[in-house]
C-alpha cells in the first residue's frame, strides 16, 4: 500500500510539474538568437568565407549554435577570437598558425592596363566595392574594400593585387612600452 | 523577528555556504572570472535557493510528512530543484540571452549545487517552519551571491596582477579562496 | 574674477625658462628649400591648388580648406614648386605625408594682401572664413583649426581666455612673443572677442613671466587710449605645472571645471594660444596668413639657445645650425649611426626610400620636456605645431621597474584619474576598464610618469591605449560599413532573383491564357487562325530570346 502512495504521489507531483514547465515554456519562448547579433557585431565584416561560411553572418549563427570554434576567423585574428571566447565564456582557442599575430589590413586594386573589363570580380565583390560594367575598366573603391581577396580567384587575367592599408600619421598608433621585467601582461591567464 | 534577522545574519556572514559550510564550490570557481558573469549568477542561484527552499519546505511540511514518505525527502527535493531550475533557465533565456550564454552549463548545474539541496535538507533537519525556510534559503543565497561578487573582483584585480609565475591561474583563485574563508571565519567570534 | 581657485595635483617644475630668453625673437634666413606638409591640423587636409612647376608668391595658398574642421597651408616664401610628394613628418611615427616642396627664389616675394584694421566692420562669419583662409590653427600645439572655435554655434560664451601661461619648462616661445608683440596680442584677443560676440576676455599668464605681465599690461593701456577695446584683463595665476594645461587654466581662473569627453564651450567659454591671437590679428589685420611662428630652440646641449621667428617649412637642422649647432660636448648618439659623423642626418629631406632608414636621434625633441615627443632625424620640417626645440643631454632612461602602487602619481594628477589603475589596464589591454577608469580625460601632461618611482613610462601606456581604441573604433564603423553594404548586396541580389521569376511566371501564365483562347474561339475563321499562329510564333521567338537573356547572369545587375 505504502509503495503505491509513493508511486502515486510522485508521479502526480512530476505532472503537475511538467505541466508548469510546458505552460512556462511557451510563455518565454525565445524568439531569434540574440546572441548571434552579438558575435556578428565582434566579427570583421570582411564576409571573406574563410571561416568556410558564406559570410559573417551565418559564421555567428553557426557559432552561437555550438556549430563552429571561435577560431576560424584569420581576419580578425587572436583579437576577435579573445573577444568572442570572452563574450561566449569559452576558452579561448589559438588560430591555425598561419593566422597568429595581428592580421594585416589589406585592400586590392586593379591593374587598370591589364584589366578587360568581364564584370567577374564585380560580381564575386561581397559589399560591391568594385566599380565598372562590361568591356569597361573595373576599379576598386579603395574605401570600401574589406580585404576579403574574392575577387581574386575570378580574375582571367590576374589583374587584381593585394595591398596592405598605408599607415598615415593620423591613423598611425603608438606602440605598447616594453614591459618592466616580471609585470608582463596576462591577458589570459585564468 | 530577531529571530529571522539572526537567521540572515547567520547564513550571510557566520555560517556563509560558500566560506563556511564549502557548499557550491564548483559554480563558486567556475563563474568567478568576470563581475557581471558573478552578478549574473548571483541572482539566479539567490532566485532558485530561495523558491527551492520555500516550495522544499511546503512539499516536505504538506506531502511527504502527512503520507509518511520521509524516505522519499531526497528524490522529492531533487525534483523540486530542478524544476525550478528549468524555470529559470527559462527566465534568464529569455530576458537575457547573454548571460544564459555565459553562465552557460553552470546554470542547468545549479540542480546539483550542493548548497540548493543542501538548504532544503538543513531546512528539515533544523525543523524550520516556513516562513523559517523561506529566510534560511535567502540568506544563503545572498551569503552566496555576496562571497561571488567579492571573489569575482578581485579575481578580475589579480588577473591584471603581478602573481608569480608558479601561482598563476586557478592556484591563486585557491589561495584567494582560502584567505576570504580565513576572513569570514572571522565572523564566528560573533556569537558568543 | 580675482579669486582665483586651484586644481587638483600638479608639479612645481625647474623652469630652465631664462636659457632662451636672454635674446630678442631672431628671423631666420629664407632657407633654400622649403617642405610644406600639407595637412598641419586635426581634420581634414585640404584641397591642394598648385602643382609642380608653379611659381608661387609668398602667402599664396596651396591648398583650401575642405570641410568644416579644416584650414589652409600656405606658400611660405617665394618660388618654384620642385616635387609634391611624401616627406617624413615631425611625428611620433616618423611616418610621412604629403608636402609641397619650394625651391626658394630668395626674393621673399609677398602675394599682393590687404588687412582690415578697422575689423569692427567686419561680419563674424567674415572674419571667421578670413582665419580660415588664413591657415590660422591653434598654436599651442594641439594645431586646431581656429575658426572652428571662433563659431560659438549657438552656445552663448561669455568669456573669452587667452592662454599665455606656458607652463611647461624650457618652451619661452609665447613669452617672448607677449614681450615683443603685446599689441598683437591685445588686437588679437579684440578681434576674437568681436567674433565670438563675447564682452569678457582674460588673458592669463604665469607668475613666473614679470616681464610678459607688465608688456601686456602696458599695451593693453595703450591700445585701450587709441580705440575702444572690449574688457580685456590680464590676470596672473600661480606657476604650477600644467596650468596651461586647458582645462586646469579654466578650472584655477573661474573654478569650473570642463565636462568629461565636453568642450569649454558648454561651460560658456573659449580658450585661445596668445600665439594663435596675434596670428588671428596678423591675418584680419595685414591680411597676411599663418606663414611663420616663434620657436623656441633650447636645451643644454645646444649652443646658443633662443627664440626664432621661423618659416614654416624650414628644416628644423637649419634652426638648430643657427643657434650655434649641438654643442661638440654632448654629441648625439653615434651607435645608431653608420658612418659616425657627430652631426645628425643630412641631405635634406630627402623622400624616404625603401632602405632609407632613419637615424636616431632621441635627444632631439620637439614641444617640452613633458609633453614632448623625441625627433628621429633633424631633417624634418617645422610646422604649425612646432613650438620648441628642446636638444637635451639626459642620460638614458632608467630601466621601469614594476609599480609599488605608492599612489604619487594619484596625488599629482591634475585630472583627478587614478594613473596606476589606467596604467594595469592599459598593459593588459583592457580597454573596456581603461575606458570606466576615465582615460580620455588624461590629457597626457606626463606628471605621472615624472614622479614614478619605479620610472614607469605611464604616458605611453595612456597613449597606446587611447590610440588603440581609436584604432578599434575606427575597424568598428568599418565593420559595421561593411555589414551594411553586404546586407544590401544579398538584399537586391535576392529582389533580383525573385523578379525574374516573377516576370517569368507571368509570361507563362500570359501563353497559357492564350492558348486556352485558342482552343476555344480560334477555329472557325480559318483566317483569324493563321493571324493568331503567325503572332504566336513571334511571340514565342522573343520569349525565347528574352529568357535566354534573363538566364545570363549580371547582365541585367
Amino acid at each position: 500500500m505504502s509503495v503505491l502512495i509513493a508511486v502515486i504521489t510522485l508521479s502526480s507531483i512530476a505532472g503537475l510539474f511538467g505541466l508548469v514547465l510546458g505552460y512556462s515554456a511557451i510563455r518565454f519562448r525565445v524568439q531569434g538568437d540574440p546572441v548571434a547579433d552579438k558575435i556578428d557585431a565582434i566579427l570583421p565584416q570582411t564576409q571573406c568565407g574563410q571561416c568556410s561560411f558564406a559570410g559573417c553572418r551565418p559564421y555567428a549563427e553557426a557559432i552561437a549554435k555550438g556549430e563552429a570554434d571561435i577560431n576560424r576567423c584569420p581576419p580578425g585574428g587572436t583579437a576577435t577570437m579573445l573577444a568572442l571566447a570572452d563574450l561566449l565564456g569559452v576558452e579561448p582557442k589559438p588560430l591555425a598558425e598561419e593566422h597568429t599575430g595581428e592580421p594585416i589590413k589589406t585592400v586590392v586594386y586593379i591593374d587598370e592596363q591589364t584589366c578587360i573589363g568581364c564584370t567577374l570580380c564585380i560580381q564575386a565583390c561581397p559589399v560591391d566595392a568594385i566599380l565598372g560594367a562590361a568591356k569597361q575598366m573595373h576599379t576598386v573603391i579603395e574605401s570600401e574594400c574589406t580585404g576579403c581577396n574574392l575577387c581574386i580567384p575570378p580574375c582571367p587575367v590576374d589583374c587584381i593585387h593585394i595591398m596592405p592599408v598605408k599607415v598615415q600619421p593620423e591613423t598611425w598608433r603608438w606602440p605598447l612600452p616594453e614591459h618592466p621585467p616580471g609585470t608582463a601582461p596576462r591577458v589570459s591567464a585564468l | 523577528m530577531t529571530e529571522y534577522a539572526l537567521i540572515l545574519i547567520s547564513t550571510i556572514w557566520v555560517n556563509n555556504f560558500l566560506l563556511v559550510k564549502f557548499l557550491g564550490l564548483c559554480p563558486f570557481m567556475g563563474v568567478s572570472r568576470k563581475l557581471e558573469t558573478a552578478i549574473g549568477m548571483g541572482m539566479a542561484t539567490t532566485f532558485v535557493l530561495t523558491l527551492s527552499a520555500i516550495s522544499s519546505s511546503l512539499v516536505n511540511d504538506w506531502i511527504l510528512l502527512p503520507l509518511g514518505l520521509e524516505y522519499l525527502r531526497t528524490i522529492m527535493f531533487i525534483l523540486v530543484i530542478a524544476v525550478v531550475v528549468q524555470f529559470t533557465e527559462m527566465v534568464v533565456h529569455k530576458t537575457s540571452p547573454l548571460l544564459y550564454n555565459l553562465l552557460g552549463i553552470f546554470l542547468p548545474l545549479i540542480t546539483t549545487n550542493c548548497a540548493v539541496l543542501g538548504v532544503a535538507l538543513l531546512n528539515v533537519q533544523e525543523k524550520h517552519t516556513f516562513l523559517e525556510s523561506a529566510f534560511y534559503g535567502f540568506g544563503a543565497a545572498i551569503g552566496f551571491s555576496l562571497v561571488l561578487v567579492l571573489f569575482a573582483g578581485m579575481r578580475e584585480r589579480i588577473r591584471v596582477a603581478d602573481v608569480p609565475a608558479i601561482f598563476q591561474g586557478n592556484s591563486i583563485a585557491l589561495i584567494t579562496a582560502g584567505i576570504m574563508s580565513l576572513a569570514f571565519l572571522g565572523f564566528a567570534g560573533l556569537v558568543k | 574674477m580675482t579669486q582665483l581657485s586651484s586644481f587638483h595635483g600638479g608639479l612645481h617644475l625647474a623652469g630652465h625658462k631664462t636659457l632662451s630668453t636672454s635674446q630678442p625673437i631672431a628671423t631666420l634666413p629664407i632657407p633654400a628649400r622649403l617642405v610644406i606638409p600639407l595637412n598641419q591640423h586635426i581634420g581634414a587636409a585640404g584641397e591642394l591648388l598648385v602643382a609642380v612647376g608653379d611659381h608661387v608668391l609668398k602667402g599664396q595658398a596651396l591648398t583650401k580648406p575642405v570641410g568644416y574642421v579644416s584650414a589652409s597651408v600656405h606658400a611660405t616664401s617665394s618660388g618654384t614648386i620642385s616635387d609634391i610628394g611624401e616627406y617624413p613628418l615631425p611625428h611620433p611615427s616618423g611616418l610621412s605625408a604629403r608636402c609641397v616642396v619650394i625651391d626658394t627664389d630668395g626674393k621673399d616675394e609677398w602675394l599682393p594682401h590687404q588687412g582690415e584694421p578697422s575689423y569692427r566692420l567686419l561680419h563674424a562669419a567674415e572674419i571667421r572664413n578670413r582665419v580660415r583662409h588664413a591657415g590660422v590653427v591653434g598654436l599651442g600645439g594641439a594645431t586646431f583649426p581656429t575658426s572652428v572655435k571662433m563659431n560659438p554655434a549657438g552656445q552663448i560664451i561669455d568669456t573669452l581666455i587667452i592662454n599665455g601661461a606656458e607652463c611647461e619648462p624650457y618652451i619661452t616661445c609665447d613669452d617672448m612673443l607677449m614681450r615683443e608683440r603685446a599689441k598683437e596680442v591685445i588686437l588679437g584677443a579684440d578681434i576674437l572677442l568681436h567674433a565670438l560676440g563675447t564682452a569678457h576676455c582674460i588673458i592669463a599668464i604665469e607668475d613666473n613671466k614679470p616681464d610678459a605681465i607688465a608688456a601686456l599690461r602696458a599695451a593693453l593701456k595703450a591700445a585701450a587710449d587709441d580705440t575702444q577695446l572690449g574688457d580685456i584683463a590680464v590676470i596672473a595665476v600661480p606657476t604650477l605645472y600644467p596650468t596651461g594645461g586647458e582645462k586646469q587654466l579654466i578650472k584655477v581662473l573661474t573654478g569650473k571645471e570642463v565636462p568629461s569627453h565636453g568642450l569649454p564651450a558648454e561651460i560658456g567659454l573659449v580658450m585661445q594660444n596668445v600665439a594663435t591671437a596675434a596670428a588671428v590679428y596678423r591675418a584680419i589685420c595685414c591680411g597676411e596668413p599663418l606663414i611663420s611662428r616663434v620657436v623656441t630652440v633650447t636645451g643644454e646641449a645646444v649652443a646658443h639657445p633662443q627664440n626664432l621667428e621661423v618659416r614654416i617649412g624650414t628644416p628644423i637642422s637649419q634652426l638648430i645650425e643657427h643657434c650655434g649647432g649641438y654643442l661638440p660636448a654632448n654629441p648625439l648618439p653615434l651607435s645608431a649611426r653608420a658612418d659616425g659623423s657627430p652631426s645628425p642626418q643630412k641631405g635634406a629631406g630627402r623622400p624616404v626610400s625603401q632602405g632609407d632608414t632613419l637615424i636616431m636621434a632621441n635627444r632631439l625633441i620637439m614641444g617640452g620636456p613633458m609633453m614632448g615627443f623625441a625627433l628621429q632625424s633633424d631633417e624634418l620640417p617645422v610646422t604649425k605645431g612646432c613650438n620648441c626645440l628642446l636638444i637635451q643631454n639626459v642620460p638614458a632612461a632608467s630601466a621601469a621597474m614594476p609599480c609599488i602602487r605608492c599612489g604619487e602619481c594619484v596625488t599629482v594628477c591634475p585630472a583627478s584619474l587614478l594613473p596606476q589603475q589606467l596604467y594595469w589596464h592599459a598593459s593588459s589591454k583592457n580597454f573596456d576598464q581603461v575606458q570606466d577608469y576615465h582615460l580620455f580625460d588624461c590629457i597626457e601632461c606626463g606628471c605621472c610618469s615624472q614622479v614614478c618611482p619605479s620610472h614607469i613610462p605611464l604616458v605611453q601606456y595612456f597613449r597606446f591605449a587611447k590610440t588603440e581604441i581609436w584604432h578599434q573604433e575606427t575597424e568598428k564603423r568599418k565593420a559595421d560599413h561593411a555589414r551594411v553594404r553586404h546586407d544590401f548586396r544579398s538584399e537586391r541580389l535576392e529582389r533580383e532573383k525573385r523578379e525574374r521569376e516573377e516576370a517569368l511566371r507571368k509570361k507563362k501564365e500570359l501563353l497559357a491564357q492564350k492558348a486556352a483562347a485558342e482552343t476555344t474561339s480560334g477555329e472557325d475563321d480559318p483566317k483569324k487562325a493563321a493571324i493568331a499562329a503567325a503572332m504566336e510564333r513571334v511571340k514565342a521567338k522573343k520569349e525565347q530570346s528574352e529568357s535566354a537573356a534573363d538566364s545570363a547572369p549580371g547582365k541585367n545587375a
